[in-house]
């Protein structure tokens, strides 16, 4: 019997959960209480629990100016205090790029042990990350993808793609059900010159076109609950009977809600993006048209750290054969609905 | 000696320009050049513009010459259009303000706190009149006795407040529970918005303001030549430091109407309104130097863009076409404005 498959085999009996695992239990249960006020951490499991060679791990995201984004810098800063054997160097977050790469040069230059980055602009940090994986610094790469592969030991992020997958099948099948044969499908995109705005409007058309159906008026706001209010006020003047509307984006759609009671309409349903609280109290409480939402987690931010302390302690992940992490996770789209939302609910972070 | 102020501050129209020496020489202006040197006829540029994308409207949109669109456009104008009253103040007066976004972000913010939110709705106003009224006063004090230019001085209020919003509010939205803020954007009186009503509440007080009082006619005087208003006594820093605070009220009240229409408080509120609302100044035929400018000419400017964006989502323009398109309609706005300003003269 070859290591591997043994260790694999007692992975699995005893429990032991890597970190996709891992969360999963924080989704099913209580184990994983919240260790600050909208972080969701995950406790290191089976072999892994085990203190290992203490390291360092540098941190570096963009500025928050986003619900989204918060929760990252705060899972990131949560999971990291659940190892006793991590030090997190975490800089000072920047929405300017050239502030970001003279912060993660400094941490290269610390020596620090692992690095996770959450570029502000994938593509302009990418040298940068190829020299710390030069260096021999190990670079877990955090949502917005770095354009070489030689500049990241691990990524992991969000399925933009499968966002938009998710919205469209959840959309399609509904209005199927309902029998509706030419519906008017609204798309309000959050901002349109980012890759992933890109991808989650492909996806959420190629999921429709499945159904025989087409995305109507599109418009882009700025995933800001101002310019939500503003473009939704707008499109609903295009478009005075809607079926089904997908807002890119929960923390936008405060404002997109605001927008659509203002105008008192209710003949349609909507759907969300990203998995915030406050989408997901509104989906419990089924008093308005949002009747669902599809996940872009934050929790990945918890999930990086705890793989770079897995890389740069040269462990595996527990349930895996391998022994050594993946190079790429990318994590599924749930679709939260009135069924399933207390499932999520305390995946949910606040806008 | 305040009285002096009276009989020195030239009698002016609402463009602030004084009657010209022509008459001296025998010859006054023609009638029809009179007529288009008014504020209107300066304006007219600026309506020709409007009409032609009314136009346009009707003939591409179904839905365009409906009355919840036109009322859609006029509540998107209110808030910008509040600040931008605030602005064409400042801008006469000779100075600018470039705080006006994000100071209105940081009032949204203050007054939207859960401390603020749970003694309701009249402290939550207060807060943000009081916030918004502040940051226009350190503004002013900062340029009248600080003698540091008014760019500066407002562009450090702008990354100020921007931060203090950012540290208040954890960077997140703050979600409006309070009933009556949330319910001020979904108030209609005799069919037409609260928040259009605040608007022209707004725009109608300015006016009177600049036009009909004294504290008007010191403004585009100490705009036009501020050595000269200091030297005819008039006191020109307490002047700058009310031309502040107006324009920081302006965002107070602004910073409200946001919380009630989207019904959060957020430091990414009012991102770029500094240049919104400048360049709406700009093509409405105020001088960049001051002196010189009407509040009319401001609100037509607010109207024009924000009537732009509406035709192009009625129309499902993507939004970088919109962008190409604002650009070159402000130019074309400001060509047809010099041009009726030309024939005018």
């Amino acid at each position: 019997m070859s290591d591997s498959s043994a260790l694999a085999r007692r992975g699995f009996l005893v429990g032991a959960l890597g970190v996709g695992a891992a969360l999963t239990t924080a989704c099913t249960s209580n184990a994983a209480a919240p260790t600050a006020a909208g972080t969701n951490t995950a406790p290191a499991a089976g072999d892994n629990a085990e203190p290992g060679t203490p390291v360092t791990i540098g941190f570096s995201a963009p500025a928050a100016d986003h619900g989204w984004i918060a929760a990252i810098a705060a899972n990131a800063q949560a999971q990291a205090g659940q190892y006793p054997d991590v030090t997190l160097e975490a800089v000072n977050p920047t929405n300017d790029i050239t502030q970001q790469i003279a912060a993660v040069e400094t941490l290269i230059n610390q020596g620090v042990d692992a690095l996770v980055i959450l570029p502000n602009d994938g593509s302009q940090l990418t040298s940068l990350g190829r020299r710390a994986m030069d260096a021999g610094i190990p670079v877990i790469n955090l949502d917005r993808i770095f354009d070489s592969p030689l500049a990241y030991r691990t990524w992991i992020g969000g399925d933009n793609y499968g966002m938009g997958v998710s919205a469209g099948t959840y959309i399609g099948t509904r209005l199927r059900e309902a029998g509706v044969a030419n519906p008017i499908i609204g798309e309000i995109a959050g901002i349109d010159n980012l890759p992933l705005t890109q991808a989650r409007s492909q996806g959420f058309s190629d999921a429709l076109a499945s159904f025989g159906f087409a995305v109507g008026p599109r418009q882009a706001a700025d995933f800001t609950a101002q310019g939500g209010q503003r473009v939704t006020a707008n499109l609903l003047q295009a478009a005075p009977q809607l079926d089904a509307v997908w807002n890119h984006d929960d923390d936008q759609g405060i404002g997109v809600l605001a927008a659509i009671t203002q105008a008192g309409r209710s003949e349609f349903f909507m759907v969300g993006g990203a998995g915030s609280a406050n989408a997901m109290r509104e989906i419990k409480a089924d008093t308005s048209v949002l009747k669902a939402t599809v996940t872009y987690s934050p929790t990945m931010a918890s999930s990086a750290m705890a793989l770079a302390r897995l890389v740069a302690q040269n462990r595996g992940m527990g349930d895996l054969v391998e022994k050594e992490v993946p190079t790429s996770i990318t994590l599924a789209s749930a679709t939260i609905t009135k069924e399933n939302v207390d499932t999520y609910l305390p995946l949910g972070f606040e806008s | 000696m305040p009285d002096q102020e009276l009989v020195t501050a030239p009698a002016a129209d609402e463009s602030g320009r004084v009657e010209k020496a022509a008459s001296a020489a025998g010859r006054g202006p023609s009638r029809a050049a009179r007529l288009l040197d008014s504020g209107a006829g300066r304006n007219l540029g600026l309506v020709a513009v409007l009409v032609l994308l009314c136009v346009v409207g009707v003939s591409t949109a179904d839905t365009f010459a409906t009355t919840s669109n036109l009322l859609t456009i006029l509540t998107s104008a209110s808030i910008i259009g509040v600040i931008t009253v605030g602005v064409t103040f400042v801008i006469i007066g000779g100075g600018i303000d470039l705080s006006v976004g994000k100071v209105m972000a940081l009032a949204s913010v203050w007054a939207t706190t859960v401390a603020t939110q749970s003694y309701g709705p009249w402290v939550m106003i207060f807060c943000a009149l009081a916030v918004g009224a502040g940051a226009g006063l350190v503004n002013g004090l900062l340029i009248a006795y600080g003698r540091i230019v008014p760019f500066i001085v407002t562009l450090a209020m702008l990354i100020t407040a921007q931060g203090l919003a950012e540290r208040i509010s954890g960077r997140r939205s703050q979600i409006v529970v309070d009933p009556v803020i949330a319910g001020i954007a979904n108030t209609r009186l005799l069919g037409i918005p609260l928040l259009v009503y605040i608007f022209a509440a707004v725009v109608a007080l300015g006016w009177v303001l600049l036009n009909r009082t004294t504290f008007g006619r010191r403004t585009f005087a100490i705009g036009g030549n501020p050595e000269a208003a200091r030297l005819a006594g008039l006191d020109v820093k307490r002047h700058t430091i009310a031309l502040y605070v107006l324009s920081g009220l302006c965002c107070g009240i602004a910073a409200i109407m946001i919380a009630s229409l989207t019904t959060t408080g957020s430091s990414t509120h009012g991102t770029l309104y500094e240049l919104d609302a400048i360049a709406a100044v700009i093509i409405g035929g105020t001088l960049l130097t001051g002196g010189r400018g009407t509040l009319i000419g401001s609100i037509l400017g607010v109207l024009v863009f924000t009537t732009i964006t509406n035709l192009f989502v009625l129309n499902n323009l993507a939004t970088e076409v919109q962008n190409i398109a604002k650009g070159v309609i402000i130019v074309v706005a400001v060509l047809i404005q010099t041009r009726a300003q030309r024939t005018s003269t």
